[in-house]
């Protein structure tokens, strides 16, 4: 029983997979910053920088599709910032009366909220492909090359490690569930009321953290037994080349005329 | 990060000391269970040996004390004549190679290699013996070329293989395996089994496998409620049926008889 869906790693032999993960995750974040500094509404340069992420898709041999619906995910969160729509001061745009209450949009708002949405549009398509190339592994060791404190990688690392044993432990709980879930009727529901489910799903919560508290007790031992004394040491595989320099140059030198194009237009 | 390599001690064995001495071990954990009674065991250099009894028993109790992840309730566990003391830890556990039952909690790392890295590298080897011990540790498991693969991908039983790797990295004095045939389908039990006839490395297994015993240790070691009940050579012990039954334990030649 195997859970694969956090694996987001795509095996090609493209230029992209074989860029230095510093590299990437450098220029990744490079990337988001630069699409935060960006004024509102500089459509140009967002548009640039959609431009630069079909291309880095194209070089890493992904299909336009395969980006476009993963870049859904982020939706969700961008609607955090639905309430600028209102807060803005500005020329109303429409408005409505909900009771004794006026909810006003403004343009200014509108702007923004457009801006707020393309940006984390484009941050998280970014963000994807760099998980998409980049074998988690090597992302940590980034992580640990740019000087990312241990204890942060490790939290990491073990999290991923974890997280597929962890979602097997959650399917199987499920399963048995649903196993006992019987009744003597056939009116097709399986099953009890919300309440029942509700309840049930309380204790398998708390099951789940049980097994997780025991199972962090057994891997702290299998640690401890391996000679672990408090330092996680790892052996440092990577070596940055010529053309990984090259292209970190180049990725800035693109990240920053998107800038002058935001703020020069 | 640089790498910080701190001075590799040489376990000089050369006085003939016993792999392992247990004396008059006890343990009570903190809830207040006694999980063990007075437990002594010898084992020689070379010898293989099998740790049954029923669950409970404090077969992985004592286990956890060979390595010193469990102490403090009296008596004294010796490593090739190194008693298991604080400042003693570091070498003791390089020298007993402990696999726990679950590879999900003996697999802790990313990939294989870092897994199978992990044990040299915090013995402060220099990077370029890591890696060749790594690939030894793998090709003795018959796990060649598994090197970058990610642990959750594997099957149970490359999973185990690997688990084994982890501990043979580090070129222990005393491997220790808990439950080891435990969930294996019988092609994997069968390539376990052979792996494991195969190592020429001194063996204590705890085990519910009566076939496994039976096939692969000249000498078993019952223990029930906390104490070593009997200590011997596997044959006359499985043949005691009434010893077996009196200690949860079924005799393989019985269970044979009876199909």
């Amino acid at each position: 029983m195997h859970v694969s869906t956090f694996d987001r790693y795509e095996q090609r032999s493209s230029a992209v997979h074989q860029l230095d993960p510093r590299v990437k995750v450098v220029l990744t974040l490079l990337f988001i910053v630069s699409n935060v500094a960006l004024p509102d509404g500089a459509w140009w340069a967002f548009a640039a920088g959609w431009a630069l992420l079909l291309l880095v898709n194209r070089a890493a041999h992904f299909s336009f599709g395969y980006l476009f619906k993963r870049s859904f995910i982020a939706l969700p969160f961008a609607l955090a910032a639905v309430t600028v729509l209102f807060t803005l001061p500005g020329t109303a745009v429409a408005s409505w009366q909900i009771g004794s209450h006026t909810l006003t949009v403004s343009d200014a708002g509108l702007m923004r909220f457009a801006s707020i949405l393309i940006r984390s549009w484009l941050s998280v398509q970014m963000a994807i492909l760099l998980t998409a190339t980049t074998q988690f592994p090597d992302l940590m060791h980034a992580l640990h090359h740019l000087r990312v404190p241990q204890v942060l990688v490790s939290i990491i690392s073990f999290m991923y490690r974890y997280l597929f044993v962890l979602a097997d432990e959650v399917i199987r709980l499920l399963r048995a569930r649903d196993a006992r879930s019987a009744r003597l009727t056939t009116d097709g529901k399986l099953g009890g009321t919300i309440w029942w489910r509700a309840k049930v799903t309380g204790s398998m919560a708390g099951q789940l953290f049980v097994r997780s508290f025991d199972r962090s007790d057994r891997v702290y031992n299998a640690m401890l037994s391996r000679g672990y004394r408090g330092h996680l040491l790892t052996m440092n595989p990577h070596v940055m080349n010529g053309r990984d320099w090259l292209m970190a140059g180049v990725g800035t030198a693109v990240l920053v005329i998107i800038q002058l194009l935001g703020w020069l237009t | 990060m640089p790498i910080v390599h701190t001075e590799l001690t040489k376990l000089d064995n050369s006085a003939g000391f016993p792999t392992l001495q247990v004396k008059d071990l006890h343990f009570a954990y903190p809830d207040g269970h006694e999980a063990l009674h007075g437990v002594s065991l010898h084992v020689a250099p070379g010898e293989k040996v099998a740790l049954v009894g029923p669950n409970g028993a404090g077969k992985s109790t004592l286990m956890l004390h060979l390595n010193g992840i469990l102490s403090g309730g009296g008596g004294e566990v010796r490593v090739a004549g190194l008693k298991v003391e604080k400042q003693n830890l570091p070498l003791i556990r390089s020298k007993v190679g402990l696999v726990f039952q679950n590879p999900d909690d003996q697999l802790f790392s990313p990939t294989v290699f870092d897994d199978v890295a992990f044990g040299p590298l915090h013995m402060g080897l220099p990077e370029a013996e890591v890696r060749e011990r790594v690939m030894r540790a793998l090709a003795h498991v018959g796990m060649s070329g598994f090197e970058e693969r990610l642990s959750h991908h594997l099957s149970i039983g490359q999973k185990k293989r690997i688990s084994i790797a982890t501990v043979l990295s580090m070129d222990p004095e005393i491997l220790v395996l808990d439950e080891p045939s435990a969930g294996l389908d019988p092609r994997a039990r069968r390539s376990l089994i052979s792996l494991l006839r195969d190592l020429p490395l001194t063996m204590l297994v705890s085990t519910h496998d009566m076939f496994l015993v039976h096939e692969l240790f000249p000498r078993t070691v019952i223990m029930d409620g906390g104490e070593v009940v009997a200590d011997g050579e596997t044959a006359v012990l499985l043949s005691d049926d009434a010893l077996l039954e009196r200690h949860g334990l079924e005799s393989p030649t019985r269970m044979l008889a009876m199909l």
